[in-house]
């Protein structure tokens, strides 16, 4: 039977893994994800998960073993954030070029230098074009259910990539939030069996992360685009199905008091719980939210659906690409709807986990508004930025 | 010759006889020319220069290893030479994924194998350069012994970065050109001596430390097989010669090799258990110039650096076999 308990996003990914039956798992500790690997931990030493569970000596190395145990056939899972996120850069490439169905968890925390262990997305952001599907969640109960679709989406034939599922840094994973806890034999129906078509095996040699030249290497690439684009259809079907089964789904963009919004905030990750509220307090149905979800592939469709009678839109996000002066998702949004009329604002916000508060969504609405009135408006707005400090 | 910490007396053969391996050395390793495997599974038509004897370091560990087990590799110049899509020289599974991290692979090879009960059936091999060992590898190559995957870890050691065009490495000889190392106006070639990764690997305690050559391919297969047959990690080091590298014709690599070890400039020992053991001892001790002349990786050196690197084989020399 499916059971509710009270807990943190930590233990939330932890009951997933367990639920999906993973069978290695390699992982190395940084702040805020430690919870999930230590948490994982206890499973295995408690005989309540069997796996393997190797204590890596980095993630770059936490990252390689999952690659060679995917290769060889076993359902694997980690966990980072970060730093460790970035150490495993090189490797990401690796997995997702070579068609590895890894899933792993990032809890997002803010990069250095200065080094700071405080959640904003920048981590996973800068990892969009790394070939891993990517999910921001929102909640704990969205944290686990994400990483139970995450293996249908990565593991199915038409797809074979490797999924990250980000969560806030402490926002999430250390939160204490009411969670329902799926039912084995209920995950045992809607996972299949890992079954991947190409696994290392003496039985039938197979040659994995050969040299491919420059009249092969394009095609490699241009058939992870295709994935990508499958990944799309797979990721709507797995969450449509998995509503079928748990009475849950969240879709691939959610939208929030869209219906007759004009100014419409878009966000990714816990952001929009906040947003929510604010929303509701306010009252306003001229103001909406729109929260991206599956944010690799890019729903550019359901995007646009979704904008699609925004006049003002205002990106809220927890990144920023130095150099070009705005966050990557205000940027992809102004090339999804291009061609449209709706004004694109940006709101930087919440970098190395400084508080977003109701306040500052209130501030952004208000911007919104002055915009949709043909004031002249900041462009780009840092929120809670302490000017008298630069 | 360094002893490390013991090893513990759990360790068993459980290739042939089953005797406790802090025993003495289990003679049923004793190869002879009639047992080697006929078969191949490094296959001929790699891209590898002939004379290669990087190669033949891959063919005769797979001989030995046979056709049950998984290979990881290092980016380098073996992986390139054999794996350029859509071929491939492997006839055994094999993996490659980055330049530093063959060792993480293959303890995520052998988890799997575990995990999917399997590990009894199949063996893993992880292979590495030198540069994808003793440099940057070296972190992930730790890592994994101190943890004691059941996998043996073969380096390759060509004494430079060859796939990139021969750069020095940690493994680099003293006194060597490269293309990081070039000797000039305020420069004799490589300052440094090779590091001592052998020793370094023994330190983590493992069961089975060994060097080779591809020189002596019957010495090299024993010590595979032997590593391949204790659980938990083994590592051997390989010497094998890179003819554009070092600047040799190519039907003289097994010569050269050979000499590497008549000189002294390599040594070939086990470390089993924790305890040392010559495995070959040259009859005649043959002159570091002798070995250096063959190659035009050392021809600007002058007396004056041969003879330092000539003090430096007669201190191990006489540390390993006693003076004479
Ligand atoms: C992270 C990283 N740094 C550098 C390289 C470039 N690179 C590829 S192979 C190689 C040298 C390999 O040397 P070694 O391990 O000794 O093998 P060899 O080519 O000599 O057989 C280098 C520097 C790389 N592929 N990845
Ligand atoms: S460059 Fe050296 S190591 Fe590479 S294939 Fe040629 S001889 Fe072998
Ligand atoms: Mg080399």
């Amino acid at each position: 039977m499916p059971h509710k308990d009270v807990m943190h996003g930590s233990r939330a990914v932890a009951e997933a893994v367990r639920l999906c039956d993973v069978k290695v798992v390699a992982a190395y500790p940084i702040t805020p994800q430690t919870h999930i690997v230590e948490d994982i931990a206890e499973m295995v030493a408690n005989g309540e998960l069997k796996a393997e569970y190797i204590m890596v000596e980095s993630e770059h190395s936490a990252m390689s073993a999952c690659i060679g145990a995917s290769a060889t056939g076993a359902r694997v899972f980690t966990a980072t954030a970060s730093q460790g996120l970035a150490l495993m850069h090189e490797v990401l490439w690796i997995a997702s070029g070579m068609r590895l169905p890894i899933v792993m968890v990032n809890a997002n925390r803010a990069l250095s230098a200065p080094i700071n262990i405080w959640n904003d997305q920048s981590d996973s952001i800068a990892e969009r074009d790394s070939g891993w599907v990517q999910i921001y969640v929102e909640t704990n109960q969205e944290a686990l259910d994400s990483v139970i679709q995450a293996y249908r989406i990565a593991e199915h034939k038409d797809v074979l990539l490797p999924v990250m599922v980000c969560m806030d840094g402490f926002v999430l994973t250390h939160t204490v939030e009411p969670v329902e806890v799926p039912d084995e034999e209920q995950v045992k129906r809607y996972l299949p069996e890992f079954d991947p078509p190409y696994v290392l095996d003496p039985e039938q040699p197979v040659t994995m992360g050969s040299l491919g030249d420059p009249n092969y290497y394009m095609e490699f690439r241009k058939q992870q685009e295709l994935a990508m684009e499958n990944a799309l259809r797979v990721a709507k079907q797995a969450d449509e199905e998995f509503k079928e089964i748990f009475g849950r789904g969240y879709g691939l963009v959610e939208g929030y008091n869209l219906e007759n919004a004009e100014i419409v905030l878009v966000t990714m990750g816990s952001l929009a719980g906040t947003i929510k509220e604010t929303l509701d307090a306010l009252g306003d149905e001229k103001v909406g939210l729109l929260r991206i979800r599956l944010f690799r592939p890019f729903p550019k469709e359901e995007v646009r659906k979704a904008l699609a009678q925004a006049k003002v839109i205002n990106v809220i996000e927890k990144d920023v690409s130095i150099g070009f002066g705005e966050g990557a998702l205000m940027t992809e949004l102004k090339s999804v709807l291009y061609g449209s009329n709706a004004k694109i604002l940006g709101t930087v916000a919440g970098l190395g986990g400084r508080d977003i508060t109701m306040t500052h969504i209130r501030e952004a609405i208000e911007r919104a508004k002055r915009a949709l009135r043909g004031e002249s408006v900041e462009e780009v707005a840092w929120a809670g930025l302490k000017e008298e400090a630069l | 010759m360094k002893v490390v910490a013991d090893i513990p007396s759990y360790v068993k053969c459980r290739h042939v006889c089953g005797a406790s391996l802090a025993a003495n050395r289990c003679f049923k390793f004793r190869l002879n020319v009639k047992d080697v495997n006929e078969e191949e599974y490094f296959a001929p038509g790699h891209r590898g220069c002939a004379g290669c004897g990087c190669t033949i370091a891959m063919r005769l560990a797979l001989k030995v290893a046979g056709k049950n087990v998984i290979v990881t590799h290092a980016t380098g110049c073996m992986e390139v030479i054999s794996s350029p899509y859509p071929e491939t020289a492997w006839r055994v599974p094999w993996i490659h994924v980055a330049f530093e991290n063959s060792a993480a692979v293959a303890s995520g090879v052998e988890a799997a194998l575990k995990a999917l009960g399997k590990k009894d059936r199949v063996k893993v091999i992880a292979f590495g350069g030198d540069g994808g060992t003793v440099d940057i590898g070296f972190q992930a190559l730790s890592g994994a012994l101190e943890r004691g995957h059941d996998f043996v870890y073969i380096c390759y050691d060509n004494e430079a970065y060859m796939n990139t065009g021969i750069q020095r490495s940690g493994s680099t000889p003293y006194g060597a050109s490269t293309t990081t190392s070039p000797p000039g106006k305020e420069s004799f070639g490589n300052k440094t001596f090779k590091k001592d990764m052998p020793h370094i690997v023994a330190a983590h305690g493992i069961p089975y430390v060994a060097t080779a050559s591809v020189a002596f391919p019957l010495d090299y297969m024993e010590k595979v097989k032997k590593a391949l047959s204790v659980e938990g990690p083994a590592y051997v080091h390989v010497h094998a010669p890179c003819t554009p590298g070092w600047g040799i014709a190519s039907e003289k690599s097994i010569e050269v090799a050979r000499l590497a070890v008549d000189s002294g400039m390599w040594i070939l020992y086990e470390i089993e258990n924790g305890k040392s053991r010559v495995t070959y001892k040259p009859t005649v001790k043959k002159p570091v110039k002798e070995y250096l002349r063959m190659q035009k990786r050392f021809r600007h050196l002058t007396e004056e650096h041969i003879d330092v690197l000539q003090r430096y084989v007669d201190e191990r020399w006489a540390e390993v076999f006693g003076e004479d």
